[in-house]
């Protein structure tokens, strides 16, 4: 691969990953936020193969693999066999409106840019230059989290946050270590298991699984 | 032999959940699980203590191999303990057999009430233990990220014990638990991912190795490293119950099972603080001393305030609590953002003071649910009077936390003022004694009407006050009948108790034995506070 093309192919795999995030706002059909979620994915795993093939690095080339698998395969059908027992699938209400929601992305990705200059500066390439699109998936990812009512979405803010992390690992250093990565990975997979659990027996015991029903516990 | 102590914190418990899982919950397979520990009781859920009694003897020899002047720490693969890791094994053992010698007693009661059944009482036995290797795991990781892993471990296996009861609020408290402490351990992650950015481009390429990070901090890029330690901070200071992202903390803990209440309480809240004490050190050798000092100054005095202000109005015993405990998390970071080799000493006597006294109160307080059946303060009262051992010990727990002497607090808080002091950071502290104050007039206040005031008119004439004399030893009301019936009154569910049934020996046992811990290592002397100087050594880098 050359420099130029590992330079393009970088950047379009990082593209796709931003705009995948961006389209969860803008969409409120939990179904379809689902699948653009799966995309983000496979964009994911898309950046960790190219810098894979740049580095020639095997290792890499196999956790490009176990991400396609765990974040466009498996979490996608976990939160897709969520969402069948699930009422009205829409985000009926969210706290901000898509407009306003978009415009907040445009904002999260400037601050995004502006927080992430000291991590450029420490090793200038084509790879640190594309950290602030993780963080502002980062970004967007709580944005969703705190902005969004139903217990599906909440779920899927939360994996954006952690796609987000996941993308600035491996533009940064190309990964934290084998061991670390692996328990990160299961973490978030019993996290979503658990998220999922809670959130079928919310439905049982609140009838729909609105969170604005939450409100007991307060002070 | 040493990789075998210190591989045994984390299996001991793993083998409870093996235990449990293949045993299952049934009071005789229980005793004769209890048979080889040698306790004489019936009762089921022995095994779990004698696991956490295991951890608690691992931890100690730990802490006599790597405790010593000059002991060089011991390593296995991703595991390594030095004499803080030791310390921390001692305060998670301490408190875990306290709460599990009283689990069985408190899951009987729930059967008795038909609040649990063998099946959830069994995968709560199997959960304790995976909490109690998680944690375990956690003070023993050798590098950041296994301590990332296995402090969100706990998060996820504590999940289901939070909403353990299925009812409307336990499942928020659960939901709101599970959100809040993965977004902000989340954030923590980030950090972890920056740090490591930072170490691979440092000169000595330290990794996230705890050692390594320690001491090759001064060639972490500033810039890089700054971002790193906030969101490292505001992340494991989020698991630590520490402001601005405490939510889920009064809700988490006042919906868990009481002894889960007493473990997330704690040793949960410390092991997330052990973290942050690790990172400051790693912080204040690349960045200077100012900027993690700054950082946990605000966010402590923040802590205390948030403590202050929502424990003046509180109206329920357990969520005051709760609220407690984020005032004590902001008083170790008080400590912590000090720093100096006293008041990191003294911060870790705290852990372990609030840790055994927050137990004691937490259990007491799952029992004072059961037999009154309701958790609000202005509902429980004249509690001295029907159930005197209860009352006293959950007197002296309170006691014991607002800092009085004989009481380890009041050594600790003392030790962390004096270091505020000394370390310039006067106002700081004083405003942090200020807001103390309050809180200790407002737990006073509300634990008073709780103990003393008239009786409840249910109650009668026919439950006379036992007499002193009675003791701590034998918690014995006339008014509870024989010890054929003792638990008649909970069978007819909460609210129905007027005539409370006897505290059961295997409750008042763990609430005396964590009163007197905490006395007595608020009066021990030379051994513990060369255990606490050689912790704070270890984690400072100091000979």
């Amino acid at each position: 691969m050359t420099e130029t093309s590992y330079v393009q192919l970088l950047d379009l795999a990082c593209g796709a990953f931003l705009l995948a995030a961006v389209l969860v706002l803008w969409r409120r059909e939990l179904a379809v936020i689902v699948r653009v979620f799966a995309l983000q994915g496979v964009a994911l795993a898309g950046i960790v193969a190219v810098i894979a093939g740049h580095d020639g690095s095997a290792e890499l080339g196999a956790l490009a693999a176990g991400i396609l698998a765990l974040r466009a395969v498996l979490l996608p059908w976990l939160l897709r066999r969520a969402l069948a027992g699930a009422g009205p699938a829409r985000e009926t209400r969210p706290l901000v409106n898509v407009a306003a929601s978009l415009l907040a992305a445009a904002v999260l990705t400037m601050i995004a840019y502006a927080v992430s200059g000291p991590l450029v500066e420490l090793a200038p390439s084509p790879a640190t230059h594309a950290v602030p699109v993780g963080l502002t998936v980062v970004l967007i990812g709580f944005f969703v989290l705190v902005t969004r009512r139903r217990a599906l979405s909440q779920v899927v803010g939360f994996l954006l946050v952690d796609n987000g992390i996941t993308a600035i690992a491996f533009l940064t250093t190309a990964g934290v270590p084998l061991l670390v990565e692996l328990g990160v990975s299961l973490d978030v997979l019993f996290a979503v298991l658990v998220l999922q659990i809670l959130a079928t027996r919310i439905r049982d015991t609140f009838g729909d699984a609105d969170l604005d029903e939450l409100q007991e516990l307060h002070d | 032999m040493t990789t075998l102590l210190l591989v045994a914190p984390i299996a001991l418990p793993a083998l409870g959940v093996l235990a449990y899982a293949i045993a299952g919950w049934h009071r005789g397979r229980g005793f004769v699980g209890a048979g080889f520990v040698g306790a004489g009781f019936v009762g089921a859920g022995l095994v779990g203590a004698a696991c956490a009694a295991g951890q608690l003897a691992a931890g100690i020899a730990l802490a006599a191999v790597v405790g010593r002047p000059g002991a060089a720490a011991i390593a296995a693969g991703p595991l390594r303990a030095d004499a803080l890791s030791a310390y921390m094994l001692v305060v998670i053992g301490a408190v875990a057999l306290l709460a599990t010698a009283a689990s069985p007693a408190y899951l009987r009661a729930e059967l008795d009430a038909g609040r649990a059944t063998p099946r959830t009482n069994r995968r709560y036995g199997m959960l304790v233990q995976a909490f109690l290797a998680a944690m375990a795991l956690a003070v023993l990781a050798a590098n950041l990220g296994v301590l990332w892993a296995a402090v969100e471990g706990t998060t996820i296996v504590t999940a289901f014990l939070v909403g353990q009861r299925r009812t409307r609020t336990a499942l928020e408290a659960a939901w709101k638990y599970v959100v809040i402490c993965s977004a902000g351990i989340a954030l923590a992650f980030l950090g972890t991912v920056l740090l490591n950015f930072a170490a691979a481009h440092a000169p000595t390429r330290p990794g996230l190795d705890w050692a390594a990070l320690a001491t090759g901090a001064a060639g972490l890029d500033p810039g890089v490293t700054r971002i790193a330690v906030a969101l490292l901070v505001v992340g494991f200071g989020t698991k630590a119950g520490l402001a601005p992202l405490h939510a889920w903390l009064p809700d988490a803990h006042s919906q868990a099972p009481a002894p889960v209440s007493a473990l997330m309480s704690g040793v949960l809240l410390s092991v997330a603080f052990y973290a942050v004490l690790r990172i400051k050190v790693i912080a204040d050798a690349a960045l200077g001393i100012g900027f993690a000092r700054t950082l946990l100054a605000v966010v402590a005095l923040a802590s205390l305030a948030v403590a202050a202000s929502l424990l003046l109005a509180q109206r329920d015993y357990k969520r005051m609590l709760a609220y407690s405990s984020i005032e004590h998390m902001g008083l170790l970071a008080l400590g912590a953002a000090a720093g100096s080799r006293l008041a990191i000493a003294a911060v870790l006597l705290h852990m372990l003071g609030h840790g055994l006294a927050k137990a004691v109160l937490f259990l007491g307080s799952g029992r004072i649910l059961q037999t009154t059946g309701t958790s609000l303060i202005g509902e429980v009262s004249a509690l001295a009077g029907r159930q005197p051992v209860l009352a006293a010990s959950f007197g002296l727990g309170v006691a014991a936390l607002v800092g009085f002497p004989p009481f380890s607090l009041f050594a600790s808080e003392l030790g962390i003022a004096r270091a505020g002091f000394a370390t310039g950071l006067g106002w700081v502290t004083t405003a942090a004694l200020l807001l103390m104050l309050v809180i200790a007039a407002a737990m006073f206040g509300h634990t008073g009407r709780m103990l003393l005031g008239a009786a409840p008119a249910a109650d009668g004439p026919a439950a006379p006050r036992a007499p002193a004399a009675d003791g701590p030893a034998l918690p014995r009301s006339p008014a509870a009948g024989g010890p054929a019936t003792p638990r008649a009154s909970v069978v007819d569910g909460p609210g129905a108790a007027t005539t409370p049934p006897r505290l059961p020996a295997a409750t008042a046992v763990p609430l005396l034995a964590g009163l007197v811990a905490c006395a007595a290592l608020g009066l021990a002397g030379g051994g513990v506070q060369q255990l606490l100087l050689h912790a704070a050594d270890a984690l400072l880098g100091a000979p």
